[in-house]
């Protein structure tokens, strides 16, 4: 039964909807607003809304006192190169777990979930010192490889559900058509599962690119990547605001946009096989 | 060439013993026919041949060839999947090339060999569409296409006609057998449909919980079933079976007989079985009777050719032919 909605009860929803996102969206609003105004207006009381003067000094000063694009290209580096190395461990993995599945697969996926329930901190000092063993504190490397192992329970995760999604059969016909396990996986079950794929990648991009405990533990200078950018910014000495909202905004910024223009892709990844 | 031998194969999953170990032969150019009710095995056989399910036990030579350990892809065999299994996100055209594209032919053969299956196949006007895009009949021919380019050693069907319509079986039910009768290549074909093995069959093999209950011509099975099982599985409508006395007095624990082995009269006859007539069912060509009360079975149903009027209540009597009439043991073994 198709449910009907009366036209006020749609605008009522409407104002609703509208009110939880404007809600949700406002830290994140007044954070950009905020990097608009002079440290004095920041702090106004009552605070500003609009009506302030806009200035772009903030921005100057924070680009001045620090190397963004630096922290940038970290940034990006880190949260690429450990998506695309989780995925590239996670495909074979949920590939045999959705299509050769043992006894003990279950067992096994329930595991890698619950390393995501031990609280980081509880790592830290382990994972601290075979970091300085290797050399790899402050290095993109070690950072890239901390996180992908972070995120790869996830990554398995999410490929499982999609994977499971596949008809055996049509990996069996790949098989009888003289497909070997790389051509198998390469020109049918990936492009049948890129939707899946997709919004894998986007959504692990997005959990690297945040990710702030380990980033901020392991690097100093070398390797740290716009979340480490940011907490410069939150300094002992005296409460900048504005300069800390420009930072953040700066450091949001690229994340927001592809979230923005992947909000289709990553809203079907994340409710998929919810819905059937 | 295409020459199947199982010796001994058999196959457990876990502590479940699904096919106990036996052997098997499907000669060259032979239209094989595994048939049984659901569960009995018949398509775990199949994938057994195909090399998708790993054997517990025996071998299985292709063309004298030992292929027990081999992968699917190297014994040569195409395969057509109930579900039909082509790749969704690629054209016909590109669904028919790639075992060819796999083999590593190059452009212009993969070209001239799909053109000449689509033709053959009236999908020439299809090639550009995706499968999303078809019929069921037209997705079944594609999927059909895509295993003959590869001029394989034998084909492999899984229920091939179970998801298309009446009218559609029928008519891709010969498509394939003549099909067969062009290329003389080897065919294993598994149904649960008894028309099916009759109509399309060189050679029928009866399954049941993994075991052949019989294996031969269509004829063999009709005429000599081996048991009571291939007698009831063969044959539409089902053979009567009739217990005790009838049976005694013709020396076995059971008979069986057709039901066009069964005269149907409306005045009493001497030695017949008399009846009150259930459902008549009025095919225009045919008229299948299923008679109550006659005391030696729930149900004898009768073929009478042509219409005959007989309605629901008719006192009737069943006269039926000695000659063919089936004789079986306690243990529901043919006596011959």
């Amino acid at each position: 039964m198709a449910r009907e909605h009366s036209p006020r009860r749609k605008a009522l929803l409407t104002v609703a909807a509208w009110t939880a996102g404007l809600l949700i969206f406002f830290p994140i609003l007044w954070t950009i607003l905020t990097s608009f105004k002079t440290e004095a207006q920041a702090i106004a009381d009552p605070p500003l809304f609009l009506n302030f003067d806009w200035t772009l000094e903030n921005y100057a000063a924070v680009q001045e006192r620090s190397d963004y694009m630096r922290f940038l290209w970290n940034s990006i580096v880190i949260s690429g190169a450990s998506t695309l190395l989780g995925v590239l461990i996670a495909v074979p993995a949920a590939w045999s777990m959705a299509f050769v599945p043992s006894k003990r697969t279950k067992d096994i996926l329930l595991w890698m979930l619950s390393t995501k329930m031990l609280p980081a901190v509880g790592v830290l000092y382990p994972i601290y010192l075979i970091f300085i063993e290797l050399g790899l504190l402050d290095t993109r490397a070690g950072l890239t490889v901390v996180i992908m192992l972070i995120n790869l329970p996830i990554i398995v995760w999410m490929l499982y559900t999609y994977f499971r999604e596949i008809p055996v059969d049509i990996l069996e016909a790949a098989r009888m058509d003289g497909a070997d396990l790389r051509a198998e996986i390469l020109y049918v079950l990936a492009p049948m599962a890129l939707p899946g794929i997709a919004s894998t990648v986007l959504l692990n991009v997005i959990l690297a690119w945040n990710e702030a405990f380990w980033t901020l533990n392991l690097t100093a200078a070398n390797a740290a990547p716009l979340t480490a950018f940011i907490a410069s910014y939150s300094s002992p000495e005296g409460l900048f605001y504005a300069k800390l909202s420009a930072a953040s905004t700066m450091a949001i910024a690229p994340i927001l946009i592809l979230g923005w223009f992947s909000q289709k892709q990553l809203v079907r990844g994340l409710t998929f096989g919810a819905v059937k | 060439m295409g020459r199947i031998v199982l010796e001994q194969v058999a196959k457990r999953f876990g502590d479940a013993e699904v096919i106990p170990a036996l052997d098997l032969e499907i000669e060259d150019g032979e239209f094989a026919v595994f048939v049984g009710p659901s569960g009995c095995g018949k398509s775990t056989l199949l994938r057994l041949i195909a090399g998708l399910e790993d054997v517990s036990g025996g071998r299985i030579l292709i063309d004298g060839a030992d292929a027990t350990q081999m992968a699917p892809a190297r014994r040569g065999l195409a395969m057509v999947f109930q579900s039909y299994a082509l790749y969704p996100h690629m054209t016909v055209r590109k669904n028919i090339a790639f075992p060819l594209r796999m083999a590593g032919l190059d452009k212009a053969e993969i070209e001239r060999r799909v053109q000449s299956a689509a033709a053959a196949l009236n999908l020439t006007d299809y090639l550009d569409r995706r499968p999303g895009q078809l019929s069921g009949g037209q997705r079944q021919r594609v999927a059909i296409g895509r295993a003959i380019v590869r001029e394989p050693a034998a084909f492999l069907f899984d229920e091939p006609l179970s998801n298309l319509d009446a009218a559609l079986r029928v008519g891709m039910r010969l498509e394939i057998s003549e099909l067969h009768k062009r290329l003389r290549t080897t065919m294993i074909y598994v149904t649960h449909d008894q028309v099916e093995a009759m109509t399309m069959a060189d050679k029928i093999v009866v399954l049941q919980a993994g075991r052949i209950e019989q294996a031969g011509s269509p004829l063999e099975l009709y005429r000599a079933p081996r048991n009571r099982f291939v007698a009831g599985f063969i044959g539409s409508p089902r053979m009567n079976f009739i217990e005790g006395e009838e049976a005694g007095r013709r020396g076995a624990f059971a008979i069986g007989v057709r039901p066009e082995d069964i005269a149907l009269s409306r005045e009493p006859a001497p030695g017949a079985w008399e009846g009150v007539v259930g459902v008549a069912e009025h095919l225009g060509s045919d008229t299948f009777v299923h008679v109550h009360e006659t005391g030696l079975a729930e149900t004898i149903t009768v073929r009478v050719s042509g219409e005959t009027p007989c309605a629901h209540g008719d006192r009737v009597w069943l006269t039926p032919r000695e000659d063919a009439i089936h004789r079986f043991d306690a243990q529901g073994l043919r006596i011959a």
